[in-house]
């Protein structure tokens, strides 16, 4: 109940955050979001990217997270993978290739497991945005005074476990006494040291993230790619019909003195 | 060109004449014709602000048109709404087109309305003759609102959800009767699956019929005392022999090829936001509008869809609720009331005093800045800003009376001025 409480108060501010200030400056420097707030520079028309991204979610995400709106079939058609492919790697032989993403894990034993179910990951990608996902799975470190011994800088209390520290290591967040001109002391967040290195270099380890969070940017709108190159045509066609339309309301209007 | 095609030719002209005579005879649509298009004489000196017009139709017809294939694949069910929107942007084809031109055009829908609004006060179209025509008007913007309001509950999101708590226990702060208003209108304790049904009653039906009925009915006495204009004078003054207005030119074609011109312009900006921006940073579908809606879980921050938010900026402005209500309401009447506000001695702002100028440019600082205030957290500084804003919009309206009178207007040309 506790996890559940702070869980769900720290999402409301995230939550408002992101709703009150737009995206873009939820993404940079808004109220809370502050300083371990980082731009995911991810690129959805990078389809290598994707594949790796779906890689790394089916490894490593969707044993306890489902995206129930995701069909395996269109992440088959938009990333240029075979759909046997797509069976054997992500859906490890089971079910059916149109089938939607779900998660291994069953909701009963997630209450149980972690006291609260893993959510639904299909349109976090919008709902949170890609920079939070980034920034999300950036910034989990050490801190024993919680049950899993991990806390998360983006979400504070959260109650997932820092299922990439194999990959990342893990990191202490360091802090520094700042006095404001009326000379009261805040401690403010500096950054994070490394305590124990992972497989991963710092910078591979962005990069593996950076490419989960390109995977769940694109399923959260897969149709996006189509929407921008449909648009050049669309816009294209009005620039000529405009064209028209002025040749024709010139002529007419000739007459109108 | 052979003799026997010739023949063929004018025997198929001469058919099609005698079907047009045979319906004429039965239904008069050559007069409605004549009367609407080709011999309604507009203004001829029409600027860019009387383009908002011919696109809030355009608007009206996008919002039908992809309303209906929303609705073939939409569930109205709290178990089922959010799902099949997905399913709508995911699996259903070109679902993912029809619905973010229906979400940008309800956000468009304001834009153009609003201008369209402002075009009226800029050049005082709402002036007699045309006070009934404003009202008709104002009409079909409360109606537009309602419509609003009802079809963001159906996506059945956080902000859907939560937005339309709010909203609907506004009327709760009515005294005595308000509590059992909002359950009425809700249908059940809390915003719910009964709820969700009615709206999308109201929304598909009831609504875009009084809708239509209510613009059909703009046109007509639009077309009755006939379109005001940037000089905000009267063409009929001035008519040649046949009866025509000198200043006037005929709808069609020169309105229909200018208007046409101008929706290309529209078009393609209405595409650039439905290809390049249908979220619109958040402002035209919110962020939180991506989670379902969960009645366990209230946001620590709800704000209405900016089309709304001038309205929302003054009700918190009003540290008591029921005092809030009453001014936001307020703040709709007077629109209403407008015709008769206006004292001036001229129409058109561009013969009017300069304290007119002064006050006309303050009240739209004052309405955009209320907008943007009523998207931002209540902070004091917010808070006190939007009450200053509040001041200016109701002092624009309480004082037209006085300050409509005051000053030296410029003398009014006797013909329209600029032309084409």
């Amino acid at each position: 109940m506790m996890i559940e409480n702070t869980f769900k108060s720290a999402l409301v501010k995230t939550l408002s955050v992101a709703v009150m200030c737009g995206s873009a400056i939820a993404a940079g420097a808004a109220g809370g979001g502050g300083d371990y707030m980082q731009h995911a520079d991810n690129d959805v028309g990078n389809i290598n990217s994707l594949q790796r991204g779906a890689r790394n979610f089916f490894n490593y995400c969707s044993g306890c997270h489902s995206a129930k709106y995701v069909r395996y079939s269109r992440i088959a058609e938009d990333l240029d993978l075979p759909e046997d492919e797509v069976l054997e790697n992500f859906m490890f032989g089971q079910g059916k290739v149109g089938d939607t993403v779900k998660a291994s894990m069953t909701p009963e034993h997630a209450q149980q497991w972690f006291g609260a179910v893993p959510p639904d990951l299909s349109l976090t990608g919008r709902s949170k945005g890609a920079d939070w996902i980034y920034s999300f799975l950036m910034t989990f470190y050490q801190d024993e005074g919680r049950e899993l011994g991990v806390n998360n800088k983006v979400l504070a209390g959260a109650a997932m476990p820092h299922v990439l520290a194999d990959l990342q290591g893990i990191q202490v967040p360091e802090y520094e006494t700042v006095t404001d001109d009326e000379g009261h002391e805040t401690e403010k967040f500096k950054g994070f040291k490394k305590i124990k290195d992972g497989s991963l270099s710092d910078e591979e380890y962005a990069e593996f993230v950076r490419d989960i969070t390109n995977f769940l940017d694109y399923a959260a709108e897969p149709m996006q790619m189509e929407r921008r190159s449909l648009g050049i045509k669309v816009l294209a066609y009005m620039v000529l019909l405009f064209v028209l339309a002025y040749a024709m309301k010139q002529e007419f209007w000739k007459d109108v003195h | 060109m052979s003799a026997s095609t010739e023949d063929m030719g004018s025997r198929l002209g001469r058919q099609v004449g005698n079907l047009g005579r045979w319906v004429d005879e039965r239904l008069n649509v050559s007069s409605f014709y004549e009367a609407h298009l080709s011999k309604y004489y507009a203004p001829k000196n029409f600027n860019i602000w009387y383009y908002f017009g011919s696109f809030a139709l355009i608007v009206l017809v996008i919002q039908l048109v992809t309303g209906i294939f929303l609705t073939m694949n939409y569930k109205p069910s709290a178990t089922e709404a959010f799902a099949s929107v997905e399913y709508i942007m995911r699996d259903v084809r070109w679902g993912w087109l029809v619905r973010y031109m229906h979400s940008t055009g309800a956000s468009f829908f304001f834009i153009v309305v609003y201008l369209h609004m402002f075009r009226g006060m800029l050049y005082g179209s709402y002036r007699r003759p045309r006070e009934l025509l404003w009202i008709i008007g104002m009409l079909i913007y409360l109606m537009l609102m309602a419509e609003a309001f009802m079809g963001y509950l159906l996506p059945w999101g956080q902000m859907s959800y939560w937005g339309a708590q709010v909203i609907v226990s506004l009327f709760g702060a009515i005294p005595f009767v308000g509590e059992a208003l909002s359950e009425w209108i809700r249908g059940d304790f809390f915003i719910s699956d009964i709820t969700l049904n009615r709206f999308f009653a109201f929304h598909v039906i009831a609504l875009p019929l009084i809708l239509v009925f209510l613009i059909v009915v703009h046109l007509a006495a639009l077309h009755e005392v006939g379109s005001n204009n940037p000089d905000g004078i009267d063409i009929k003054k001035n008519k040649d022999e046949n009866g025509k207005p000198l200043d006037g030119i005929a709808f069609h074609p020169y309105y229909t090829v200018k208007d046409i011109m101008g929706a290309c312009v529209f078009l393609a900006l209405f595409a650039a936001v439905v290809f390049f921006a249908p979220e619109m940073n958040g402002y035209f579908l919110e962020h939180a509008n991506f989670e379902p809606a969960n009645r366990l879980k209230t946001p620590e921050h709800i704000a209405p869809v900016w089309y709304f938010t001038p309205f929302y900026a003054i009700l918190r402005a009003v540290p008591d609720k029921l005092g809030g209500v009453i001014l936001m309401g307020l703040a709709i009447v007077v629109l209403f009331l407008l015709p008769w506000l206006d004292r001036s001695p001229v129409r058109s702002i561009r013969y009017k005093s300069t304290i007119n100028k002064v006050m006309l440019g303050l009240f739209a600082v004052s309405f955009v800045a209320l907008g943007y205030l009523g998207l931002k957290p209540a902070t004091d500084l917010y808070t006190n800003l939007a009450r200053l804003f509040t001041v200016i919009y109701f002092a624009f309206f309480f004082g037209l009376p006085f300050f409509s009178r005051m000053g030296q207007t410029k003398p009014v040309p006797e013909r329209v001025t600029g032309g084409h």
